[in-house]
């Protein structure tokens, strides 16, 4: 029982005929296939090995390796706190405090409404608008404990991807990177 | 300040083709393919002492005439897998500026003859894959990118390509492997990239900002390249400054500018009531430097960092204020370190966690005398011992914030506690 999309697969396979071999759009078919399922399950994992003729356990091995990647299930959003050395000289460590007693759960945890899961990660080069995190790999910068709020307020009321955070604006043509100004 | 790759940062929307073009992007591609055999490239570049930007700083023209004549198909990898701690200039020159960076790459494919290029950027880069894929199809549609371009026989594809969270893959073998389909491991050199590299093939691996600095010396010309920066570090170089300092953010400067212009009149100096206490200048594998007067004097140059002891790297200066611990600043890049060792090679796997526990202990206040002799000794191991530069990267501010900062490591141990911070603030 196929487990992605129709497009997903269409998008997998433009990946495939940018590359001399099949296995160079594994990468990018993890991406694909984290986007749909929201993590790499085995059954997920599986049918990219099916399109890109490789085995379960290559496809297991490159995903365990890459942090972006993830193995178990995650919330709806996903915060990503950069607690790496100029982060945490502006703060980093406190902002994560903040956001994981805001949260009610400790790094590598997820809301029991599977709203939010947080993690503490590596950097994420951004370091002259620290404090920095990524939400869904966007990121957002300059980092106070409001604008932590207002992300989470808008989140839980499903904002997020129109860009209702009070405070912060909406970049470009990107409707869902929403940054400080710069 | 004499601006090149900056310099058409603040032009409105010049992210867009047909103003890029307006200022004249893309003439270097059209005079390259146009008046130019790929040899003539390779000189250009040589003769204009451009080094790789990505740190390493290897002559970049030399780099591309290890490429073996006749061997193809050949390939061009840029490595936008900016990862560095401290590092962000590569993301700011994709983001304002992406035509820039794909004309260099496009003039560099054809001067190694590669008719495919991957631009491998870091995986938390999506907004970046955005923009450049954006760009990458605004060049095809004007006939920048494609097949027989401006009437030749030349055909250039770009391919951006995502990686997924891994610092070792700014590694340039680790980066093919990546790129392959692979997980992000270190190759055995020799054989060298250029001989051997993506699909075993010969490929030339470049940083982005040295490619984007390209089409203005085939445009311009080696001499006038070399009128900006010094003798042995020709042109300019961005810096990216982080810490607490007025402006923090990415600065253009001519090689040999003195630290203290970029520190206090560019970076707008520290923030009010905070002094300088240490700075690393190029990332955190970068050795750390007392924030003392001879130290703002350092010219930026990569002779000019080498010679006070540490390394220009990336130019990605961290700044260190004086009311900042130095053991939970070197606990924060070992834990990088150790979390990034991609587990390839024993000394640093093994090596990289044990210095970030010890560190750990030290700063939490359970540190014993013998544990800074034991730092030393465990930096002895991994240094030169490592598969890759991952390694010895991992001990550079151990030794330069025990030789530079004893008394504060010392003072954490005697004291069994850190004075700056609470024990339960360092967690793992």
């Amino acid at each position: 029982m196929a487990v992605l999309s129709e497009a997903a697969h269409r998008r997998i396979g433009e990946f495939v005929a940018k590359y001399p071999e099949r296995r160079s759009a594994l990468l990018p078919a993890l991406h694909v296939a984290q986007n749909e399922v929201g993590w790499l399950t085995r059954e997920a994992m599986e049918e990219v090995a099916v399109i890109l003729d490789l085995d379960w356990d290559q496809v297991e091995e490159v995903a365990s390796f890459y942090t972006m990647y993830y193995k178990q299930p995650v919330g709806t959003y996903v915060l990503e706190v950069c607690k790496t050395l100029p982060c945490s000289i502006l703060g980093a460590d406190e902002m994560i405090d903040y956001i994981s007693q805001k949260l009610g759960i400790a790094p590598g945890e997820t809301t029991a409404d599977g709203m939010f899961t947080l993690f503490r990660v590596e950097c994420l080069a951004a370091c002259h608008r620290a404090p920095v995190m990524q939400v869904n790999h966007r990121y957002f910068q300059n980092l106070t404990q409001e604008k932590v709020d207002a992300l989470i307020e808008a989140a839980r009321q499903q904002q997020l991807r129109t860009g209702g955070v009070p405070g912060l604006t909406v970049r470009r043509s990107h409707p869902d990177l929403i940054e400080t100004e710069r | 300040m004499d601006r090149i790759l900056f310099k058409h940062v603040d032009v409105p929307d010049i992210n867009r083709l047909p103003v890029y073009v307006e200022n004249g992007g893309y003439s270097g591609l059209r005079k390259a393919l146009t008046e130019m055999q790929p040899e003539e490239v390779t000189q250009v570049v040589m003769d204009s002492g451009l080094a790789g930007r990505g740190g390493a700083a290897f002559p970049t023209g030399r780099k591309w005439s290890f490429i073996p004549k006749g061997v193809l198909p050949t390939y061009l990898a840029v490595n936008a897998d900016e990862s560095e701690p401290g590092a962000f200039k590569d993301r700011e020159l994709m983001e304002r500026n992406p035509h820039q960076l794909l004309e260099g790459v496009a003039i560099s494919a054809y001067a190694v003859r590669a008719e495919k290029a991957f631009i491998y950027i870091r995986g938390e880069f999506l907004y970046i894959e955005e923009i450049l894929n954006a760009a990458v199809a605004e060049a095809y549609a004007g006939g920048y990118l494609g097949t027989n371009l401006f009437g030749t026989a030349t055909s250039i594809d770009i391919v951006i390509h995502r990686g997924a969270g891994a610092y070792i893959c700014g590694e340039e073998s680790a980066m093919l492997d990546s790129l392959e389909g692979y997980r992000g491991f270190p190759r055995l050199k020799p054989p060298f990239p250029a001989v051997k590299g993506a699909y075993g093939q010969p490929t030339v691996i470049n940083n982005v900002e040295t490619l984007a600095n390209v089409s203005h010396i085939v445009n311009n010309g080696a001499e006038w390249f070399r009128s900006f920066g010094t003798e042995k570090s020709p042109g300019t170089k961005i810096c990216s400054v982080s810490g607490p300092v007025n402006r923090p953010g990415n600065y253009e400067v001519n090689m040999g500018t003195p630290f203290r212009t970029l520190l206090e009149d560019m970076a707008g100096g520290l923030v009010e009531g905070k002094k300088l206490k240490a700075y690393i200048p190029g990332g955190a594998s970068a050795p750390m430097l007392p924030g003392t007067e001879a130290n703002m004097e350092i010219p930026l140059s990569y002779e000019g960092y080498a010679a006070a002891g540490s390394a220009f790297g990336s130019a990605s200066f961290i700044i260190i204020p004086d009311d900042a611990c130095i053991i939970r600043a070197q606990l924060r890049i070992s834990e990088f370190f150790a979390h990034e060792s991609c587990g390839k090679c024993i000394p640093c796997r093994e090596g990289t966690p044990w210095l970030a526990k010890t560190v750990r202990r030290i700063e939490n206040g359970e540190g014993r005398q013998e544990d800074l002799p034991l730092l030393l000794d465990i930096c002895d191991n991994i240094l030169g011992r490592a598969f890759c530069p991952l390694g010895d990267f991992a001990t550079s501010n151990i030794v330069a914030s025990i030789k530079y900062f004893y008394d504060e490591y010392e003072q954490h141990i005697l004291q069994r506690g850190c004075p700056y911070h609470s024990a339960a603030s360092a967690v793992a």
